[in-house]
């Protein structure tokens, strides 16, 4: 039988990212996926003929562009396009533009507030200096504070230095920014609630917490602190969808001599002695591996792959309190033609790009307040694209789909688990909502699919659905993430490690998780580093 | 004109311990309050002919050093009462009761969880205990003895080990549900063993970042966290504070409320050179000492003219909305709750973790839940003084109540709640309603107007990571001394921050002394 | 909200005086100044240049902000926002200011116009409203407006603006002070005027309702027709404010609120503004940094430059000797002075390196092929154009 030196479970991106860098470096690895397509999260599905939706993440900022450039994934097919003119919609069908020019969103900001017109400049040169420093921690392994090796002082000394640099105002400045509430922070610098709202909105995406929660503020800077082309807080596309990172990754890996097995669903890992030595497959097969790399979310990884007594004791207790809690949505709708939104003027840039149903920071509370009651809103935070109008590679000539990502959606409900006709029920939540919106809407759908936290943790085995592989509050951050002493990718059993977005930095698809974990593996073998150590662009 | 060395505004417990401590180091103190009593938020008063009550019912955190180093013993002061136990009050009787011994009225998984967890709590209160009698140095600064600080609690937070130092840094920040979940099933026990950690401030179970840092500083006092009515009450304390600062020479103004904090300038700069009260009298001092909460302090008192403009909208931006309302009940003889003997506990009325969490969402939105959840002691159960012979009074904590009420405060938003109070207290104590003699409802304005602390917050401003320790009330002010030479805080506001501990008082009397 | 122009909402807006301005604008020769459409030149940007220091031109000012200040706290607040005693301001007097961050960190600069007991205005390069809101906290007896909409503002600059304005009829122009205010009926309304600008010559700015803005411009233009009256654009000023020394947001500073990296902004004192600082006046924002900034004396000192050759030194780094080791310093505008033929600069310079050599390393263009060069730089202390006509009262007439 053969035996491999390197086993990852789960074709995420993320896996993808870290068996590529193992093969680069020489090894023998393996991808295993129990899916017939890989991906994970990141994928194109054509689930209706003629329609390719990127049926779970659906837009791209986070992906380092120094894995870009050094996995060559240009060459491997993959073109990040940015989108403009993002719109949110407030309750009272009031609408702000996110116009691409400084100037033009100047002047519908201030249609909207002239003090908060001028509070925008401030508001953005103080989040892009927080996105700054937390982006230097994005390709490094966190230091352990426990720790007296060299190597984690040297990292805590190197953060120590960057965090200094801020001056002494801004060290303080950001320390209260990590730990307060989205809503408070926005207070700092707004007084108009639609551009509050617009503003907050990144604060929820993906996470058990409200605008008004602590730590809201921190959300907010992760899903801005990523960037295309150094334009900090711009999102992409993925020309063919998402699915096209999964791909160009994959071909980087299979270039570098990998292999990857799709229908492959891991049954378990196999351990000898406190050391991983394979894993079990689910058709009955066992593979061999000196190294066996999990991409899954820790809590799934420690309470399905292995067995209680196979694990020191705290770490089981650790994997069950993980907090990885289900509540986002996604519908996904194929359109015969562009749906039109009230109150909006009818240019090719802005009718288009993304929708942002905020409504305010109320009704954005309230959503999680529903949430937190075991349903879902019927006013709910809906952010939406429509991928088709920029990218002709995923819909029929003159049709289109949209993308609609729903917080918040409870992982299961106050009356019991989900069954396909509530979930029909919340899709039908969100048709309303969009109908309200863009009269004519629903005569226009020609396909739509439905995903809860069920349904998404079925298919692509994220537990509960939580897109970022667990909750990203401070005890689950930088080196608590994904328990504390465990925050550099080495896990409690020998020769086993995890790369997914449980581990440092996190959700989004940023590769970064897989990337470092890559690095930590290549350096307890002892070889040479290939996975870059940095970004690639000066500030 | 009498000319001091220190002129304190406000007689709350923290303005008499920093007063005490100033005197005695030979200091002339003037006190001023604008109330006819001393105390602040301690203070006692008649809310019904006979019945006397203070907005702060029980003490459990404050500190035995400064009771020491005060001599209140020889005040009268005496943290002797026996310690309340907490009660999950349940309706058909079937309570929880917590202790210093341990936890009853639940399974035997969670009572053993119960050593553990609490095991757990007091190593890191014991870590960090020394740090809120200390002044938190600024980041910025170099000074050795500042480092040091710094040192001390690396080494501290190092030596606990390993395990226990990587997990007080996850569990720092945990909401309290988060924490409880993990290790209990019982929902009255984790309501009623969240308590401390979030009342008084504008949070909920699941607010991350700040309710366990609440909970190990509540911790702290003589008897582990655990609540007290001291003898001779609360009135009891306070007098003993007030003979402390007198006693030591400390003059003690009360009725003088302050209506300017003066400050003059020249061309090195401005300092504060002493108070005008509303009176229009001026009083010089080589420096003022100011216990009011940060926004009336600098907003109000000193005016935004002399301070910079940064600074001033960090000071408005604090988040000062009090969120707990009292209920005061004269009661015609003593209150009977089903399923206890006596009702001499501190009885907690929250079934589980989402109660309390759905209270909170009400008041998010500037409302009144319609299911409150509540704290309630009858102190005079423990001193028998505070009512006529034979009655009884209760004292409740109440929340979510918010000061600035959608529609605001009328009549009958009042009567609306507080027949709401009496009719829950009615499942617990059937019959109370009949005994009610007279019912007092303070919600936050109130509390606002009567002790004259912005938004009626416990704490003066929130107890949160962004407002705690070096950067309480902001990083301008936190170490006592404020932006204007010659004026400091010592109140609530400050560092380590509100409940009756003491330590601001002391920790702000020490900056002024070294 | 219905669009019959689907770009509406991105489209710059166009000052009041754009229907006289655009058919002189021969090449559409538009950039931006505050989402206003703003012309870079009109004919020649040479020609406009010498509009300014040989006969006069006009400068469209409608983009700058103009803040309405009124009520009895107007004085305080003002007086503790910006570092210059506003106290001694006297009725219908103007006066350059600028304003710091708690830190000391510059804002922007401006100019406040006293026109009465309690009401002033403000004028500045980029929107305050912001910073104007969080400044009056605790002012009651205030209000601030934004009346930039309202108000136009047009800059007439050069050695015969004088004798154009009294051709216009307003009478005793020519008595008016620098940084005095007059005011004449016009058309039923106030045309206010203002001894003051932006050219380092002679000068005035008027103000009028904006209803009446192309009425101005036409009584203007036609009183102007024999004095050589022009318009000129962003390029024209720019080199004559350099000449004179004036410095610019985004060129000499980085608006402190704007500033992402650490003291990446200046301070007055390194802008060699400490003349604006006065510290015998009332409390006032970044008092406290700004004298310990002023008794350590700045790290930079802004500079004017004398630069040998004739190559613009743009975005040079300044060296201590000539093989370019150590930097001590960056040029932050420069250009050829056609008035002084000198080669001219601004640039920060580290203080302790001002009393010794400075180089600048020159890359410089020709015909497709970049060069480099190293020059020697002379520190001037004197503006490189300041006409005695600019400060004279009586005003010349050419």
């Amino acid at each position: 039988m053969k035996r491999y030196d390197a086993i990852v479970i789960g074709a995420g991106h993320n896996g993808l990212t870290n068996a590529a860098y193992l093969a680069r470096a020489g090894l023998d690895v393996v991808v295993l996926e129990k899916n017939d397509y890989i991906g994970g999260a990141a994928v194109t599905r054509e689930l209706h003929e003629g329609w390719h939706y990127s049926s779970c993440s659906y837009v791209c900022s986070m992906m380092r562009q120094s894995l870009h450039r050094d996995l060559d994934l240009s060459r491997h097919g993959l073109l990040l396009v940015p989108y403009l003119g993002t719109v949110a919609f407030g309750d009272d069908g009031n609408t702000l533009i996110d116009y691409p020019d400084e100037g033009a969103h100047y002047l519908e900001l201030q249609r909207h507030s002239p003090h908060d017109a001028d509070a925008m400049s401030r508001f953005q040169a103080d989040l892009g200096r927080y996105a700054q420093l937390i982006r230097k921690t994005l390709m490094r392994t966190p230091p352990d504070p426990a720790s007296f090796k060299p190597r984690d002082i040297r990292e805590i000394l190197f953060l120590a230095k960057e965090f200094w640099a801020l001056g002494e105002r801004e060290l303080y400045e950001y320390m209260r920014f990590f730990t307060m509430s989205a809503a408070d922070f926005l207070e700092d610098y707004f007084e108009n609630d639609l551009i509050k709202a617009a503003m907050a909105s990144p604060g929820i995406i993906g996470t058990a917490l409200g605008v008004q929660s602590p730590g809201s503020a921190y959300i907010l800077l992760h899903h801005v602190m990523g960037d295309v082309d150094g334009s900090v807080g711009a999102w992409g596309l993925a020309r063919g969808g998402m699915g096209a990172i999964s791909h160009a990754i994959a071909n980087a890996l299979r270039e570098a001599g990998g292999e990857i097995r799709t229908c492959a669903g891991v049954e378990r890992i196999l351990v000898r002695n406190g050391t991983t030595v394979g894993v079990a497959l689910e058709n009955g097969d066992e593979l061999h591996a000196n190294i066996v790399v999990s991409n899954l979310d820790a809590k799934r990884t420690f309470t399905r792959l292995l067995q209680p007594e196979e694990l020191p004791p705290r770490i089981l207790e650790r994997a069950r309190n993980f907090k990885i809690r289900g509540s986002s949505g996604k519908v996904n709708i194929a359109l015969s033609g562009l749906p039109r939104f009230k109150g909006l003027p009818d240019n090719r840039y802005i009718n288009r790009g993304g929708q942002t149903f905020a409504g305010s920071l109320e009704t954005m509370e309230r959503a999680y307040d529903a949430w937190k009651r075991g349903t879902w809103s019927e006013d709910p935070f809906i952010e939406s694209i429509i991928p088709s109008a920029w990218d002709p590679t995923v819909a029929p000539a003159g049709k289109h789909w949209m993308s609609n990502f729903v917080q918040y959606c409870p992982p299961e409900l106050a009356d019991g688990p989900w069954t396909p006709e509530k979930r029909d029920a919340f899709g039908q939540t969100v048709i309303n909502k969009l109908e309200r919106y863009s009269p004519g809407f629903k005569d226009l759908i020609v396909h739509m699919e439905v995903r809860t936290p069920h349904e998404i943790e079925a298919e692509i085995g994220l537990t509960q659905g939580n897109i970022f592989q667990g909750e990203l509050t401070i005890d689950q951050l930088l080196f608590n993430r994904p328990f504390p002493g465990y925050g550099q990718y080495r896990m409690p059993l020998r020769n086993f490690y995890m790369c997914g977005s449980s581990t440092h930095p996190g959700g989004g698809v940023s590769a970064a998780c897989g990337a470092n974990a890559a690095r930590e593996i290549l350096r307890d073998l002892k070889k040479p580093n290939v996975v870059p150590d940095d970004d690639c662009y000066d500030e | 004109m009498d000319r001091y060395d220190t002129i304190i505004v406000g007689a709350g417990h923290n303005g008499l311990i920093c007063a005490a401590y100033l005197a005695r180091h030979g200091q002339r103190v003037l006190l001023v309050e604008a109330a006819d009593a001393a105390g602040g938020l301690a203070s006692t008063r008649e809310f019904h002919p006979g019945f006397h009550v203070a907005a702060a019912h029980t003490v459990y955190q404050f500190s035995p050093q400064i009771a020491k180093e005060l001599e209140l013993a020889k005040h009268g002061y005496a943290d002797s009462g026996k310690p309340l136990s907490t009660i999950g009050l349940d309706p058909e009787g079937n309570h929880v009761a917590i202790t210093a011994e341990g936890v009853s009225g639940v399974d035997a998984e969670d009572a053993d969880r119960y050593r553990r967890y609490r095991a757990e709590l007091e190593t890191f209160r014991d870590a960090l205990a020394p740090f809120w009698m200390k002044r938190m140095p600024g980041i910025g600064g170099n000074s050795a003895q500042e480092l040091l600080t710094f040192a001390q609690l690396g080494l501290r937070l190092r030596r606990l080990g390993r395990e226990d130092m990587l997990e007080f840094f996850r569990v720092a920040t945990l909401p309290m549900r988060d924490l409880l979940d993990e290790n209990f099933a019982n929902d009255r026990l984790k309501a009623a063993l969240s308590w401390d950690g979030i009342i008084g401030g504008r949070l909920a179970p699941r607010s991350p970042n700040q309710s366990v840092l609440m909970l190990l500083y509540r911790l702290c006092g003589e008897h582990g966290g655990q609540h007290v009515v001291p003898q001779a009450g609360i009135r009891g304390l306070i007098d003993a504070l007030v003979a402390a600062a007198t006693g030591a020479g400390a003059q003690l103004r009360l009725g003088a409320a302050v209506k300017q904090i003066l400050v003059e300038g020249d061309e090195s700069g401005l300092r504060a050179t002493g108070v005008e009260l509303a009176s229009g009298e001026r009083i010089a001092a080589d420096r003022v000492v100011s216990s009011a909460d940060p926004q009336r302090t600098f907003l109000e008192l000193v005016g935004t003219r002399h301070l910079e403009i940064g600074f001033s909208n960090r000071i408005r931006r604090l988040r000062c909305e009090g969120y707990v309302a009292k209920l005061h009940l004269a009661l015609a003889e003593e209150p009977r709750f089903r399923g206890l003997e006596q009702a001499d506990g501190r009885m907690i009325i929250a079934p589980d973790l989402d109660a309390i969490e759905f209270a909170f969402d009400d008041a998010k939105y500037g409302q009144c839940s319609s299911d409150p959840v509540m704290e309630i002691v009858i102190p005079s159960l423990r001193e028998p003084a505070l009512a006529p012979p034979g009655q009884h009074l209760l004292s409740a904590h109440v929340m979510y109540v918010p000061a600035r009420l959608k529609g605001g405060w009328t009549a009958d938003a009042r009567e609306a709640l507080t027949s709401r109070l009496l009719d829950e207290l009615e499942r617990y104590a059937p019959g109370l309603r009949k005994l009610v003699l007279h019912a007092e409802l303070l919600t936050p304005a109130d509390l606002e107007t009567l002790h004259g602390v912005t938004g009626g917050h416990w704490h003066h401003t929130e107890f949160a990571i962004d407002q705690l320790l070096m950067m309480r009330p902001t990083y301008e002010a936190a170490q006592y001394a404020t932006p204007i030479p010659g004026l400091f805080l010592c109140g609530a506001g400050s560092h380590p921050g509100g409940g009756l501990s003491g330590a601001p008082g002391h920790n702000a009397a020490r900056v002024i002394l070294s | 909200m219905e669009h019959t122009d689907p770009f509406a909402g991105e489209r710059l807006k166009l000052s009041p005086f754009h229907a006289r301005q655009a058919p002189m604008n021969l090449r559409d020769a538009w950039s931006s100044w505050n989402s206003y459409k703003f012309a870079d030149y009109y004919y020649d940007a040479q020609y406009e240049y010498f509009c300014i220091r040989n006969t006069c031109g006009t400068y469209d000012i409608c983009p700058m902000q103009k803040y309405e200040i009124r009520g009895a706290d107007a004085l305080a607040m003002l007086n503790r926002m910006v570092t210059r005693d506003v106290a001694k301001l006297k009725l219908d007097r103007v006066t350059y200011c600028c304003w710091c961050t708690d830190e000391g960190r510059m804002i922007d600069d401006g100019t406040i116009f006293r026109l009465g007991d309690d009401h002033y205005m403000l004028t500045c390069g980029s929107p305050c409203l912001a910073w104007l809101r969080q400044s009056a906290l605790g002012f009651t007896e205030l209000t601030v407006r934004d009346i930039s909409e309202e108000r136009a503002g047009l800059s007439l600059q050069g050695p015969t603006a004088c004798a154009v304005l009294k051709a216009m009829g307003l009478a005793a122009i020519e008595q008016l002070k620098p940084f005095g205010i007059l005011h004449f009926d016009f058309r039923g309304d106030t045309l206010m005027v203002s001894r003051t600008g932006f050219s380092g010559d002679l000068g005035y700015e008027l103000w009028i309702d904006r209803s009446l803005a192309l009425d101005l411009w036409d009584a203007l233009y036609s009183a102007g027709e024999h004095h050589g009256i022009h318009p000129y654009g962003e390029a024209a000023t720019n080199m004559a404010r350099l000449e004179a020394g004036f410095i610019m947001p985004a060129m000499e500073f980085n608006e402190a609120l704007k500033t992402v990296n650490f003291q990446l902004d200046q301070t007055p004192f390194e802008l060699n503004l400490g003349w604006l600082v006065d510290f015998r006046k009332p409390h006032f924002n970044g008092r406290s940094a700004l004298l310990r900034e002023r008794d350590k004396g700045p790290k930079y000192t802004l500079v004017k430059l004398d630069i040998e050759g004739n190559k613009p030194a743009n975005d040079a780094i300044l060296y201590a000797d000539r093989r370019c080791k150590g930097e001590i310093g960056y040029v932050t505008s420069a250009m050829w002075s056609p008035a002084a033929k000198a080669n001219i600069a601004l640039a920060m310079v580290r203080t302790k390196y001002l009393a010794g050599d400075i180089f600048a390393e020159i890359y410089y263009p020709k015909e497709l092929r970049p060069y480099r060069k190293v020059a020697r730089c002379t520190v001037r202390d004197k503006p490189f154009w300041a006409p005695a006509r600019t400060r004279q009262t009586p005003a010349p007439d050419r």
